[in-house]
């Protein structure tokens, strides 16, 4: 078994494993991150077998350290993923994402009339329903399901 | 309520929902009382209304109070581009009070976040029109004497009326049975058959109406609308079969009285306007009433 996993994706000298992200959802981690954008080595696999969901995906980064409300952005996506902080190849912390009561100005409200799509406004979301995440929106009450999130 | 807006009927709290109708109900005795006497009140419709727009000015007249405002958006800078906040902020300056109604959902929350001085909505869009419930609530509590435990028929655009909506949330709170008649395409949202269930309320969900307004205590009736139908087909099948008539009205309560938020297209029949059970024109006169409790609550001066 643990000779699948050094296949997949390498070890990491120091910085993060974000692990258990939804396969389908490994891009949408990388995007709200900024992942894309920043210097860290960065390894990951994905369509790894799960016993817990399927196909999975992991992602690890070299050099990187996140803060709790940082990486509680990523629970819309990845609500059970699992991350390790790693430093001289050795585990030294765990930490679970949380999904958050609320959020703001990371996803689009879904309705076309919200003042969030017509004027300068973020958009602010009271969480409804944490296991499959839906959003009510502060300001014109519509939900949006994860089925139409769009990410800022 | 002092100095908050108003903008959703869900900011309310029973207490003072019922607040809110006990002031109206002094209003209605003594109409004519000068508390707003100095103070001036700002009516921002960019959208049209004529009951809305006209009893807030009625109110704030009654009560001694100056309007400043306008009925269209097109005579204001909104025309040239300026943002909401930006008017807002300016607006604030020149009133002790915002009564605005605006096409934009969301649009009240977050001017009631941008502007110095309380924010009621007199309509966001398809969003929340809280006066409306308050004054939907006074009429019924009025003709029932009570608002515990009554059966209220809703009736017609039950998917997008905003008015059924917020009317459902608030009377959700005093123990209503309710029922839905419409058409299948304006059934009453999933969303909130949901939240009846989850509080234990019973709801029945029909098309037929005049079977099912006989044991009613409020037949509460709504505009369907054409362009609500993607299919007009199906709108010239359906648009004759929630009409209310006269001869409906025959083995209904005796308590019972027929509401409807206005206007009115042809859902009631001229034909039941002289029945004592139509109740949709006392109904607007109530909204000068509870609006005046709703602005002396949130001026400060009750």
């Amino acid at each position: 078994m643990k000779d699948i996993k050094q296949l997949s994706v390498n070890a990491i000298h120091n910085g993060t494993v974000i692990d258990h992200i939804p396969a389908q959802n490994l891009f949408k981690v990388i995007t709200i991150l900024g992942l894309d954008k920043i210097n860290s080595k960065i390894t990951f696999g994905t369509n790894l077998e799960s016993q817990r969901m399927g196909r999975k995906a992991i992602i690890k980064i070299e050099d990187k350290f996140f803060e709790k409300d940082e990486i509680n952005r990523i629970a819309l996506v990845a609500p059970l993923a699992k991350l390790n902080i790693i430093r001289e190849y050795e585990v030294v912390e765990k930490m679970l994402v949380e999904v958050p009561e609320e959020i703001s100005g990371i996803v689009k409200c879904m309705n076309p009339k919200c003042v969030t799509n017509n004027e300068k406004v973020t958009p602010r979301f009271k969480v409804v329903d944490k296991k499959n995440v839906s959003l009510k929106c502060h300001y014109c009450e519509k939900i949006t399901d994860q089925e139409h999130m769009e990410y800022l | 309520m002092k100095n908050r807006s108003l903008v959703s009927i869900d900011d309310l709290s029973k207490e003072e929902i019922l607040k809110v109708l006990d002031l109206a109900e002094g209003f209605e005795k003594n109409p004519s009382q000068q508390i707003l006497n100095g103070k001036v009140v700002a009516t921002l419709f960019f959208e049209p209304s004529t009951r809305t727009r006209l009893s807030f000015e009625s109110a704030v007249n009654r009560l001694g109070g100056r309007i400043i405002g306008f009925s269209e958006a097109s005579s204001t800078s909104v025309s040239k581009g300026e943002s909401l906040k930006d008017t807002i902020l300016t607006v604030a300056n020149y009133s002790d009070l915002i009564v605005m109604r605006h096409p934009i959902e969301g649009s009240a929350r977050y001017a009631s976040e941008v502007s110095g001085v309380p924010i009621i909505n007199a309509g966001d869009g398809a969003n929340q029109h809280p006066t409306q419930t308050l004054l939907d609530l006074y009429s019924i509590r009025k003709t029932q004497g009570k608002l515990d435990n009554l059966k209220i028929v809703m009736v017609g655009d039950l998917k997008y009326g905003r008015t059924v909506h917020s009317l459902l949330m608030a009377m959700s709170r005093f123990n209503t049975s309710f029922t839905f008649i419409s058409p299948k395409e304006l059934q009453m949202p999933l969303e909130y058959k949901m939240y009846l269930d989850k509080i234990g309320l019973k709801f029945k969900e029909t098309s037929d109406l005049a079977e099912n307004i006989k044991d009613a205590d409020i037949v509460y009736m709504t505009r369907v609308q054409r362009e609500r139908f993607s299919d007009p087909l199906e709108y010239e099948k359906v648009k004759n079969v929630y009409v209310l008539r006269n001869g409906m009205l025959q083995d209904t309560k005796p308590n019972m009285k027929v509401l409807h938020p206005l206007p009115r297209v042809n859902e009631i029949h001229t034909d039941v306007d002289d029945n004592p059970k139509a109740y949709y024109f006392p109904q607007a006169l109530n909204g000068v009433y509870t609006r005046m409790a709703i602005m002396a609550l949130i001026l400060g001066l009750k």
